[in-house]
């Protein structure tokens, strides 16, 4: 019995503000010139992909209170860059992380129903959350909302968002000059929304988008993040990359569709996945070995471990052992506007486990942060992260990947130019675009009107998101 | 005041034009408003006229003839997008002219628009600018629901209550401008080292938190994007009355104002050159352009039929705060030449009818005015400020640090 194979999904994340991304190599170029972002998108359109992806972040992080200076720092705005690629390229989706916390749904929702005007229908939104008064120092309102209420803020966020894309029917324009009739509705855009969080009220200002709405996009690895992605998103991107827990991943989220009357196809999975390519699988793993050490230098490992540790470390080796406190957690975290740092639960386990691993494996303080931090998802010659990628799709570990080049803006040269026409050869792969709009890309039905599920229709557990931080 | 330099030309860019009836004109694309490529369009003639730059208007609420509520016309153009990302999405079709879209500081982060308007900079290599606007309409609080308005009726605008609440919408955008501002520097120009030697990418030394407390709010910085190609892209602001004077004299690089005749724009020169001068700025360079409403026809005659049926159509005469200028292009040079004997340095032009007064404007005006020496002959720079004779300005705390370095070598 087999099942038809799978066609892949691409898509390309532009190097972000982390230790992923190598700065120190000598083809590095600049993070913010618009003409990085053009090489990058018109690469990702040449190779056919899905669409290209940014990240945020609202604040310049800081550890033990200055700011973090050895990873990439700065990033231009997310909507501006996008409605700039837009114009130099014609098919490629356009992919933008826009927080719900600081800022408001009307805003939003003009912007990216903008967007999608402007480039003809391949806009799609990366909805996160945050809630720490940190970033909350940079706006209006600053940190006014507590951790346990950012999910429930973000899924009114959307749902308000989609009220006001929805608002328009997408026939009221007339624009007749005989008649004298633009408007066929005279209340055309009339939305009316009050609840908790949101009490506006009014006539949204942007005709109906191309898509209908952007493409939505969740990020969020928790149970409830997962059943916001159920419910509301068109693709998860999703951090699993590996066999196992991919798949463990994948038939979770896709099996909790079926409760808001929607099927697998209509929501996919594309994890992030970083690569290495060489013309060998020998000569790969070698570059893959250079690449790690480069994205974690003596320098970044010690602060690293800081993280978790919640000290100052400067004084180790890191090419020694592991330290044999344990971290400080009585305090504030010494990291700050980093999501990762919430991953750091309980520090004192974690340190544990470390530990451990570190003797087991005989490991220095940078070896080891090498292997916690400078995971790479593909190694090989073409042809072998051809045959990864294949592999896992068809195997639902994922429907396709986001890919996360370590160099700016060529990093994925190489993968346009090698990797993606063996995926079209398999016949995997789009070998051109077939409709226009990033929908159509992905395969996804246009959308139905107000057709946001509600909740208290639905019975579902959501676990509360907000186990104390790890400062209790 | 004899005026020595060469005439400043912008265009306001509206919908169909600012007639309320241009868009039912034979030329006009009413059904592409939401299209880029009409935009594209746009932009492209206005460079083709060595105009300094284009403004993109917006609102957050939908136009309405009501200036407390929604109207229910449908014969009127409904709807727009948002100024900032057209103005991206026309940036990288175009090399020189200047693009400036309004933004409204009222219900805005100034967080978001300053990273939007250096990212623009960058997306144009040089040529953004913002208009800053306010909003005082009760029904676009309501789409944001944090902060309520009362509704402002005509007859009571000279009272007290509704110019205090005028002068806060004001005093607001005056701290918004300042904290963008802020923001633009936050990152000094040598910021980013990437120095493999030390592993830093950037010297934190010289990133700033920008620390503004205000009114409204408090933002701690830095931006999270570098400093923008210009340094400080162009400010613009839009003012009728002596409190937008006031903010566009201490806040911005250009003011729009709307003088009907050559005493009035001399009047209102001199009220912004005095708010500059108690401003302490009396050395900086800041433009003021009239603003004008333009019907342009080379026959005699035609431009004021052509505006007669177009009001006919909107089935009442068209009204604006700015002059209505009807007539050829050869008598609104004479008028543009006339008025900057007042101090104006320069026009903003609101094409009544789009595309034919502002193909006008940069097809037959625009050639008037360099046969007389007035305007460009080609683009003398390559950013807006360079457009505008306006140098790149150093960094409000790269000269702080500078300083604190002088005095502690003492």
């Amino acid at each position: 019995m087999t099942k038809p194979a799978k066609q892949i999904h691409l898509a390309a994340h532009f190097p972000g503000v982390n230790n992923t991304t190598v700065w120190s190599d000598p083809a590095a170029g600049s993070h913010i010139d618009f003409e990085s972002f053009k090489h990058f998108a018109q690469t990702a359109e040449r190779a056919k992909f899905d669409f290209v992806f940014l990240a945020e972040g609202l604040r310049l992080r800081e550890q033990g209170g200055h700011i973090y200076d050895l990873d990439v720092v700065g990033r231009p705005d997310t909507f501006t860059v996008l409605a700039a690629l837009a114009a130099v390229t014609e098919r490629i989706g356009l992919t933008g992380t826009i927080n719900s916390t600081f800022n408001e749904p009307y805003e939003v929702a003009r912007q990216f129903a903008s967007l999608d005007h402007l480039s003809d229908g391949r806009a799609a939104w990366n909805v996160v959350t945050s809630w720490d008064a940190f970033t909350g120092e940079n706006f209006r309102r600053g940190g006014f909302l507590a951790e346990q209420d950012r999910y429930g803020r973000a899924e009114t966020f959307l749902r308000t968002a989609w009220e006001l894309f929805d608002s328009w029917d997408g026939h009221e324009i007339l624009a007749d000059k005989e008649s004298g009739v633009f408007l066929t509705d005279p209340k055309a855009g009339s939305f009316e929304h009050r609840d908790r969080h949101f009490d506006i009220a009014g006539r949204f200002n942007v005709p109906t988008p191309p898509q209908g709405r952007p493409v939505i996009f969740q990020a969020g690895d928790s149970d409830a993040g997962r059943e916001f992605a159920a419910s509301a998103a068109d693709a998860v991107f999703g951090r699993h990359s590996a066999l196992e827990r991919g798949r463990a991943f994948y038939s979770d989220v896709k099996g909790r569709l079926a409760k808001y009357g929607r099927a697998r196809e209509d929501l996919l999975i594309l994890p992030a996945a970083t690569f290495v390519l060489g013309d060998t699988d020998a000569e790969a793993r070698e570059l893959a070995h250079d690449v790690r050490r480069a994205q974690v230098s003596g320098q970044s490992a010690i602060k690293l471990l800081e993280q978790l540790w919640n000290r100052d470390l400067s004084a180790y080796d890191p090419d020694g052992p592991l330290p044999d406190s344990d971290p400080d957690v009585s305090g504030d975290s010494i990291s700050k506007g980093r999501a990762a740092d919430r991953l750091h639960r309980d520090r004192i386990a974690v340190a544990n486990e470390w530990r451990e691993q570190a003797r087991a494996e005989n490991l220095s303080i940078r070896e080891l942060m090498i292997d916690k931090a400078a995971r790479q998802s593909f190694i090989g010659s073409p042809e072998s992260v051809a045959a990864q990628i294949d592999e896992l799709v068809q195997a639902d570990a994922a429907d396709g990947f986001i890919l996360v080049p370590h160099i700016t803006p060529g990093g994925l040269d190489g993968f346009a130019d090698k990797v993606v026409p063996i995926l079209q050869e398999r016949g995997r792969f789009r070998a051109d675009y077939q409709g226009t709009t990033l929908r159509h890309h992905l395969g996804l039905a246009a959308p139905r009107k107000h057709r946001y599920p509600d909740r208290s229709e639905v019975e579902v557990e959501v676990e509360p998101v907000a186990v104390a931080g790890a400062a209790s | 005041m004899s005026p020595d330099h060469p005439l400043h030309l912008a265009v306001a860019l509206e919908g169909a034009g600012w007639h309320p009836a241009a868009w039912r004109e034979p030329e006009a694309r009413p059904d592409e408003l939401f299209r880029a490529r009409y935009w594209a369009d746009l932009v492209a003639e206005a460079e083709e006229g060595l105009l300094d730059f284009v403004t993109i208007e917006d609102s957050l609420g939908i136009q309405s003839t009501d200036f407390n509520d929604v109207d229910d016309r449908v014969d009127q153009v409904r709807g727009r997008l948002d100024a900032v990302l057209v103005a991206a999405r026309v940036a990288p079709l175009t090399e020189r002219i200047g693009i400036v879209p309004t933004v409204v500081a009222t219900h805005t982060e100034p967080f978001h628009l300053s990273k939007a308007i250096a990212t623009l900079d960058y997306a144009a290599t040089g040529r953004a600018g913002l208009r800053v606007q306010i909003s005082a309409k009760p029904y676009e609080f309501a789409l944001f629901g944090r902060r309520s308005a009362q509704p402002i009726r005509v007859q009571d605008f000279e009272t007290p209550d509704v110019q205090a609440q005028i002068a806060d919408r004001f005093r607001e955008a005056a701290d918004y401008i300042e904290v963008v501002r802020r923001l633009w520097d936050s990152w000094e120009d040598d910021a980013e080292i990437r120095d493999a030697a030390t592993g830093r990418f950037i010297d934190r030394d010289k990133l700033h938190h920008i620390d503004f407390e205000g009114e409204w709010f408090d933002v701690r910085g830095p931006s999270i994007t570098p400093r923008p190609p210009q340094g400080q892209p162009i400010v613009a602001a839009l003012g009728h009355a002596t409190i937008p004077y006031r903010l566009i004299a201490r806040a911005a690089d250009i003011g729009f104002v709307t003088p009907h005749d050559r005493d009035q724009a001399r009047a209102i020169v001199e009220e912004i050159r005095a708010e500059q001068e108690s401003a302490c700025r009396v050395g900086e360079k800041l433009h003021v352009f009239g603003d004008l409403v333009v019907f342009l026809d080379e026959e005699p005659r035609a431009a004021a039929e052509r505006r007669a049926r177009l009001d006919e159509r909107a089935g009442e005469p068209f009204t604006s705060d700015a002059h209505l200028f009807t007539g050829t292009p050869s008598e609104l040079a004479d008028l543009l030449a006339d008025w900057r004997h007042a101090g104006l340095t320069g026009y903003r032009l609101r094409p009544g009818t789009i595309p034919h007064d502002l193909e006008q404007i940069t097809r037959r005006l625009v050639p008037e005015l360099q046969a007389r020496g007035l305007f460009r002959i080609a683009y003398q720079a390559t950013t807006l400020r360079g457009h505008l004779g306006l140098p790149r300005p150093a960094n409000r705390y790269a000269a702080a640090a500078a300083d604190r370095d002088a005095l502690s070598a003492v």
